[in-house]
């Protein structure tokens, strides 16, 4: 398994994810990416438990595209244990999701969301979307120093 | 002025009773009086009758002897009766031999003649009894008595009597007033008692009164029973009436609240489905390009062609899934009232669609729009839709005439969306806002047959109607009321907030 994992896309619908993958691949990152298929899975992944209970600590995703509706654990509950956690509050989380529903963006940017991005429902501009966001946040945007991970939120709970 | 018939039943009664006995009294008083009368006349009669006999027979020697004297002073003994004025003996030749005259001198009055046969005669002038009376002596006429007495004290008796006859008559009346208003009580307050009630009841319409029992058995407590029994009747239909009514709202309340919840679960329902086609689509989509990125060198012309008609497919139902979508929102969510300038959300409508339809010859004609509470967004929604219309049909035109305004339609304010376009056949009008509905063809004109679908349910939810008058090839106009349109289209307002929307 490779530890410098770029993006954990967490994506039920394996076309979805094809599509996401095939336009990621224009910027050159589709092997740094590591795919979620359920909220659990991406939970597991996040805080090293069960099949990634081995990967290094070091090496922490620089951004998780996170659709809301997933199997078992759903978005919005993903979202709240990441920014819950010391470990992985620093983490970018951009929620892509087809859902436009007004309480759901309420919802995540209360749990304090990076970005909310809704999938556009044509497939150019998906894809121009897709490229603009793996540009932005790994390229544009300036990570959060590996410390940060360690340190934990200024103020626990939040 | 009131006529008999119309008085009230007590006036009727007192009425009924003082005639009656005011008629009864009045023949009794008459009969009373014109017996008095006679008999009276028949004792005057009488008595002056034996004066004349009296002074008659005292006056024979008189007559025989031929001595005035003598008469006269049987004459003078008729003073001791002062209705009488004269008094004369006559010879039979029926020469004066001696007179009386109560009150003054005078000569004698030629004697009237007695009737051949007759010992007596006698007659009444208006004021007078005159009596003349045959003297006989040894059965042989010796002279005459001429008595004349004034009736005075006839009149006089007679005008005592009529006062009497008045006071008893007035003291009867007021008695039989008395009496009249005691059996009033009993007769005709129940009546007046039930008149009341009635009226109270028809007035008021309050069924739960009751006439009072008399406690009689007459035809009025009968009248006072039925009418009683007749009032709960009608309260018991009309508490019926009631519960009816009352179950029909909650039926009727009921059956809405359920046709809501069906109307809102379909609305979900068009929401879940359109939102969750979008998916696969767009799936169609991506895999369409990945084949003409990673095969397109492979396919020949015939294949692309096949794969532009698949893109073409998916960018339609993307189209109507998006439509349907802002549809079923509509549906979903309560307009948000605010003030808003129609005029300024027409002008960023128009901004957006002039962009879109750059390169035509479209001549856009705005005119004074007023200031209404509507949902800004929903209206700018309505705005887009009718004027995205006009301009699509309006295509074939050079250059296309595109009006927006406002006008009165039946004193109603309305708005209007005027263009010279294809306009439709009106006998189709009914199917202009349903859902998936199309008047053209799709290869003439593109639509999903949503969009006025959907300005139409926008128009209804701020309580407005839309309808359309369109002729074949001469171009549509659209008209739509809001609710608030008629309250709140202050002209000075409208001209103002226009001005600043077009310089702001």
């Amino acid at each position: 398994m490779n530890d410098a994992v770029e993006i954990l896309l967490v994506e039920d619908d394996p076309r979805d994810v094809q599509l996401t993958l095939r336009a990621l691949q224009a910027e050159n990152v589709q092997n740094q990416i590591e795919v979620a298929r359920d909220g659990e899975e991406a939970l597991d992944f996040l805080f090293r438990r069960g099949i990634h209970s081995g990967r290094s600590p070091d090496h922490p995703p620089k951004l998780v595209l996170l659709d809301l509706k997933l199997p078992k654990v759903d978005g919005l509950q993903v979202l709240k244990e990441i920014k819950a956690s010391p470990e992985c509050h620093a983490i970018p989380v951009v929620i892509l999701t087809s859902s436009g529903e007004q309480r759901d963006l309420v919802e995540s940017y209360k749990l304090g969301v990076n970005s909310y991005i809704q999938k556009p429902v044509d497939i150019a501009q998906f894809r121009q979307t897709i490229k603009t966001l793996g540009l932005y946040w790994l390229v544009v945007n300036r990570p959060p120093p590996n410390k940060t991970f360690h340190e934990g939120p200024r103020e626990p709970g939040l | 002025m009131l006529k008999l018939r119309d008085y009230s039943i007590t006036k009727k009664l007192t009425w009924m009773n003082m005639l009656v006995s005011g008629a009864a009294l009045l023949l009794a008083c008459a009969a009373f009086v014109v017996y008095e009368l006679t008999t009276f006349r028949a004792a005057m009669l009488r008595n002056l009758s034996t004066q004349a006999q009296i002074v008659g027979a005292n006056s024979v020697s008189a007559l025989l002897f031929h001595d005035p004297q003598a008469a006269e002073n049987t004459l003078s003994a008729l003073r001791a009766a002062p209705a009488i004025l004269f008094g004369g003996v006559y010879a039979k030749d029926g020469r004066p031999l001696a007179m009386y005259w109560r009150d003054r001198g005078g000569p004698a009055l030629p004697l009237p003649a007695i009737p051949a046969g007759q010992m007596e005669t006698h007659w009444f002038t208006d004021q007078e009894l005159i009596l003349v009376r045959s003297i006989l002596f040894q059965d042989k006429l010796t002279g005459m008595v001429y008595i004349r007495s004034d009736l005075r004290e006839m009149t006089n008796r007679l005008t005592r009597y009529a006062s009497i006859v008045a006071g008893v008559f007035l003291v009867s009346l007021f008695a039989a007033l008395l009496v009249s208003s005691i059996f009033r009580r009993i007769a005709a307050q129940p009546i007046v008692r039930l008149a009341e009630i009635a009226r109270i009841v028809s007035r008021e319409k309050k069924y739960s009164v009751r006439a009072p029992a008399t406690g009689n058995r007459d035809e009025i407590a009968v009248l006072i029973d039925a009418f009683n029994e007749m009032l709960a009747q009608i309260q018991a239909r009309d508490g019926a009436l009631e519960t009816a009514r009352v179950e029909l709202e909650e039926r009727v309340q009921q059956r809405t609240a359920e046709l809501e919840a069906m109307n809102k679960e379909l609305e979900a329902f068009t929401y879940s489905v359109a939102h969750d086609l979008r998916a696969p689509l767009r799936h169609i989509q991506g895999f369409s390009d990945a084949l003409v990125e990673d095969y397109g060198p492979r396919l020949d012309a015939a294949g692309k062609g096949i794969l532009q008609e698949i893109a073409d497919s998916t960018q339609f139902m993307g189209r109507l899934i998006g439509d349907l979508l802002a549809l079923a929102h509509v549906g979903r969510q309560e307009p948000q009232l605010q003030l808003a300038g129609l005029h300024s959300l027409a002008q960023e409508v128009l901004r957006d669609l002039k962009h879109e339809t750059d390169g035509r010859n479209i001549e856009w004609r705005v005119g004074g729009l007023p200031f209404v509470d509507c949902d800004p967004g929903l209206m700018k929604q309505v705005f887009y839709n009718l004027l995205s219309n006009a301009a699509k049909y309006t295509r074939p035109r050079n250059p296309a005439i595109i009006e927006i305004g406002s006008t009165s339609v039946n004193g109603r304010g309305a708005i209007f969306v005027r263009d010279n376009g294809v306009g439709f056949n009106m006998k189709y009008s009914d199917k202009l806002f349903g859902v998936f509905q199309r008047l053209h063809r799709r290869e003439d004109f593109e639509g999903t047959g949503v969009g006025l679908a959907t300005v139409q349910r926008i128009i209804h939810k701020h309580g407005g109607q839309i309808w359309a008058e369109a002729e074949i090839e001469k171009g549509a106009t659209f008209f739509f009321t809001l609710e608030t349109l008629e309250t709140k289209a202050p002209q000075e307002e409208t001209r103002t907030f226009a001005l600043k929307g077009e310089h702001g």
